[in-house]
């Protein structure tokens, strides 16, 4: 049987539009699968892909097909070829959270998440690129190498990051490499890729999914979500990752809405705060007129837009970088060539450990356990890993208060547009300073979306972040919504 | 206050010993504290093991709510404080046994705060030990460096098994002091059913510091001893360490606060190799677990289930029974013991019960090396044979005889009396006639006795049990003898 789509059609297509097409019989679910694998091998020269299974992805499209054959029950995502960020643990597929010291491991279990994913029907392609341990904003962190956005400046071939941590996973949605892809948020590594991208990526409000079998970086900020190129297509998909889980501690036990049924398209009388501190010294007048676009458009579907103030933002970049290397150091304490993943023999065990450690990590993990080591010890504990968890609260409160007059906040999603390799990329600090808008979200356990809304002089893509309240998802999809149609971005990667 | 006799005399005085012990408590619990992994002792090595103890990459923990009710339960046995809220911590540190990197503990705030153990002391006397604290944690794996001649083997069994911690306060003056207060402590955890107090399997193990000072003197530095495994060896431990701290002093040194181990084929304590890198536990709240919230509901629910505790059964045993302080203490040391004697003595002379359970039963048991659980005498087979005594069918030396027999052969009190011929004669006229025959064969020292030489009477009972093999009857022996030789 033939498609009544051309391949490249079939890559184009939203996971809503994929459903239809699927539900119409228009194509198969094998099909389907079959144009992202050519499409995959095609833009290998985008290093999106760390590990790509083929016949995976086949027995599982084939699988679907006989499943809505015989008329069986189907799931949210049936058929839908998704990219699994290979922080993910997945049942016998190497899992290395783009790190040497778990290349070659196979996990024999798969992460809840995943796990709800083919539950729902989904069809897995292959695990994506990422900063290793998820600790960078641009990708470059790799150890399987950096991962190339397929955004180009306009009349410029200089290649750009995709940002990160969930590089592999942006680069492969934007190409049209998958329908969507898993991502993980500890700082904003959803919320800044997707702008890089000019695609739709959104964090959950932590607890919402299950942490259970995602390599943990910073435990108490970790969490995984959605990202496709439509506010629609996350909805759909946040539907199926999301859902309590009895392994996870801290995984909430709260029913999961049908998120599409919040996209109504009506914001009347909302009330939209646009936070005063967010305005930084030297932001780039690009990124204030879309910011204030983004104000006017919502104004103009009916929301009311209010200046807030969330006093302690300026904190939010320090707490963040002593409370997420504190944890990822002892998060990072079981990679220790003993059980799993890459050894280096030792004279002795302290000996391979150092080796092993030495050689398995790279340069920024090293650096963010020693940091994480180093807030944690006698004598700095209480001036660093005490005070930020006490800025940590005022942060938290600051959007307490700010909810009590607003019901979404709205800001950039990054201080900038995509960058090239070795441009901002050498000084970490300056590295770090990616995350000023979205970590605060992250410190606060709150919702947060980034949706892409217009183009720089350059013709890259840029995005604006929408905040909620505690699990109130729905009022982001909604107001997430209205941005994207009245930004009508269709804008699309040249060649792909 | 130290007693007089328990301190240590020096060359420039007399020394006193302060005492705390951190005793960590195997929790008795189907699963591990924070995995679903079974717990029993002795399976093959990593048979135990759970993804999660063996901390693979996204693995989580899950609190295990049996352990958590042991160690409520634990807490209002120690008369403590239940703290509602309580927070696990990682600690951190490197080791081949620790597959994570950390364990997961309670530091700043543990789940049972403070609470006082009843120390009953040998010579009679009562001194109260204050509990500093109880805490959850997890237990490593076992390094085994035996086995190979250059490698070590890991079995990561116990590793994620539920520990209590329990802290005492630096309250204790002398070694017997310490030795009570672990037999106190086990006895109340058997009787809680929270640890077995196995300190030969490792159950139930013994953190030691020790101190001295000169009495008025403010705290020495401690020396803490580690992982001593049975309670004669913390007193070893501790009688040497205080008189090496006493020497180190007196020769003008200073006590360096340290780690030590106890040999016990040579005696001594010394110090664990330092590692050239003091241990920094960088402890801080486990991100992967919330704070550990109790429903005062629940805490009350579990209190309700209490058993009777030794102290409370101690004074119950003296009041109801009338035994002494000192019977009620030895009969309630083991939850067991205490069943079988009140088994015993049930519709029986509750007194002389006790006397068959603490003399001839936990004799013959200490002589067999058993436990009474193993006893081959039930409670049941005693109380058949303290009622032979009571309906007079036995005197009281015989039943020692058949005890031991019963003992031996586990055959009821009746049984072996019918076989052996032991029934006591109560029949005056086999009686008379053996003491008519002794009178004769003894006319000289009748002779003597009606001279009023009344001593010459236990010589003619003498001779009439032997006549009789033992079994007449005492009383009535007596009565008939009397009256014959009166004339």
């Amino acid at each position: 049987m033939s498609s009544a789509l051309p391949p490249s059609e079939l890559t184009g297509l939203t996971i809503a539009g994929a459903l239809d097409g699927l539900a119409k019989r228009e194509f198969s679910a094998v099909e389907l699968a079959q144009a992202h694998l050519k499409a995959m091998e095609k833009h290998r020269d985008l290093n999106a892909y760390v590990v790509e299974t083929p016949d995976k992805a086949l027995a599982m499209a084939k699988a679907s097909d006989e499943r809505r054959a015989k008329g069986e029950a189907l799931g949210a995502l049936e058929g839908v070829p998704l990219a699994i960020k290979d922080l993910f643990c997945t049942d016998g597929v190497q899992t290395t959270a783009g790190s040497h010291i778990l290349e070659g491991f196979k996990p024999p279990y798969e992460s809840t998440v995943t796990a709800n994913l083919w539950q729902a029907g989904a069809v897995m392609l292959g695990k994506v690129n990422m900063d290793e341990f998820a600790m960078g904003s641009s990708n470059l962190t790799s150890h399987f190498g950096g991962v190339t956005n397929p955004w180009r400046r306009k009349g410029d071939n200089k290649r750009l990051v995709p940002g990160g941590s969930s590089g592999g996973s942006a680069s492969a949605v934007a190409a049209r490499m998958a329908l969507a892809a898993t991502g993980t948020d500890t700082g904003g590594s959803i919320r800044q890729p997707a702008a890089f991208t000019g695609i739709v990526g959104i964090k959950p409000t932590y607890g919402r999914c299950s942490r259970w079998g995602i390599v943990a970086f910073a435990s108490s900020l970790d969490q995984a979500g959605p990202m496709a190129r439509s506010v629609k297509d996350c909805a759909i998909m946040l539907g199926a990752m999301a859902g309590h889980d009895p392994k996870d501690s801290t995984s909430v036990d709260l029913p999961v809405p049908d998120y599409t049924r919040a996209l109504t398209g009506d914001v009347r009388g909302l009330r939209v705060g646009i936070p005063k501190e967010y305005r930084l010294d030297g932001m780039s007048a690009e990124i204030e007129k879309l910011w204030a676009q983004g104000a006017e458009w919502l104004k103009k579907a009916g929301a009311e837009i209010k200046e807030i103030s969330l006093p302690h933002t300026k904190y939010a970049l320090p707490t963040y970088y002593i409370i997420a290397p504190a944890e990822a150091s002892s998060n990072l304490a079981r990679y220790d060539g003993v059980r799993f993943g890459l050894r280096v023999p030792g004279e002795s065990l302290d000996d391979m450990y150092e080796k092993t450690r030495a050689e398995g990590f790279g340069k920024e993990v090293r650096r963010r356990i020693m940091i994480g080591t180093y807030v944690l010890s006698a004598g700095y504990y209480d001036a660093y890993y005490l005070k930020a968890q006490k800025l940590r609260a005022l942060i938290a409160r600051d959007f307490e208060t700010a909810f009590r007059d607003v019901d979404v906040i709205l800001t950039p999603s990054t201080p900038s547009a995509a960058f090239a390799e070795g441009e901002n990329t050498d000084d970490p600090v300056q590295m770090y300073l990616n995350d000023v808008f979205t970590v605060t979200v992250n410190l606060a356990g709150l919702p947060g979306i980034s949706v892409p809304a217009g183009l720089n002089a350059e013709g890259l893509p840029l995005g604006l972040q929408l905040i909620g309240r505690a699990f109130d998802e729905e009022t982001l999809f909604r107001v997430g919504g209205v941005l994207e149609s009245s930004a009508s971005f269709t804008a699309k990667p040249a060649g792909y | 206050m130290s007693e007089e006799k328990n301190l240590i005399e020096g060359r420039t005085g007399k020394w006193e010993i302060i005492l705390g012990l951190e005793v960590h408590a195997q929790v008795i619990s189907e699963a591990k504290l924070f995995s679903g992994a079974s717990t029993t002792f002795g399976a093959d090595p990593n048979s135990q093991v759970s993804l999660v103890d063996a901390a693979f990459p996204g693995m989580l923990p899950v609190i295990n709510k049996r352990c958590v009710e042991q160690a409520v339960r634990t807490g209002l046995g120690l008369k403590a404080e239940i703290n509602l809220k309580s927070v696990f911590d990682r600690k951190n540190y490197f080791y081949a046994d620790l597959p994570a990197g950390y364990q997961i503990s309670q530091y700043t705030q543990p789940i049972v705060g403070k609470g006082t153990i009843t120390l009953d002391m040998p010579d009679g006397s009562k001194r109260h030990v204050g509990i500093t604290r109880l805490h959850l944690e997890q237990d490593a794996g076992k390094s085994l460096h035996d086995q190979h001649p250059t490698k070590s083997y890991i079995d990561l069994n116990r590793s994620g098994i539920a520990l209590m911690e329990i802290v005492s306060e630096p309250d204790m003056r002398s070694a017997e002091e310490a030795a009570a207060y672990l037999k106190k402590l086990r006895s109340i955890l058997r009787y809680l059913g929270t640890c077995d107090g196995n300190m030969e399997e490792g159950s139930m193990r013994c953190d030691v510091n020790v101190s001295v000072r000169k009495l008025g003197d403010p705290l020495g530095t401690r020396c803490e001893i580690k992982n001593v495994n049975s309670i004669r060896y913390v007193q070893q431990a501790i009688e040497y360490e205080a008189r090496r701290q006493v020497e180190i002093i007196e020769d003008g040194g200073t006590i360096r606060q340290e780690t030590r181990l106890y040999d016990p084929g040579k005696g001594e304590t010394r110090s664990m190799r330092s590692k050239e890198h003091a241990h920094d536990y960088r402890y801080f709240p486990d991100p992967d677990l919330l704070p550990l919230v109790l429903d005062p509901n629940w805490v009350s629910e579990i209190k309700a289930t209490l058993p009777e505790l030794p102290d409370e059964k101690r004074a119950r045993f003296v009041s109801q029974y009338g035994l002494s302080d000192y019977d009620a203490g030895v009969l309630v040391g083991e939850k067991e013991t205490a069943e079988y004697y009140e088994a015993v003595a049930k519709g029986r002379d509750a007194k002389l019960a006790a006397n068959w359970v603490s003399s001839e039963l936990f004799g013959q048991l200490n002589k067999a090396g058993k436990w009474i659980t193993d006893s081959p005498v039930s409670a049941e087979a005693l109380g058949g044979l303290i009622d032979l005594i009571a309906d007079n069918t036995i005197s009281g030396r015989i039943a020692k005889d058949v005890f031991a027999a019963m003992f031996e052969t586990g055959k009821p009190a009746k049984q072996i009396v019918e076989e052996k011929g032991l029934r006591q004669v109560t029949d005056t006229g086999a009686i008379d006639a053996a003491i008519d025959d002794i009178m004769a064969k003894n006319a000289d020292k009748v002779a003597e006795y009606r001279g009023g030489k009344d001593k010459l009477l236990g010589f003619f009972v003498g001779q009439v049990m032997k006549a009789t093999g033992g079994k007449a009857n005492p009383a009535l022996l007596n009565e008939r003898l009397k009256a014959k030789l009166a004339g």
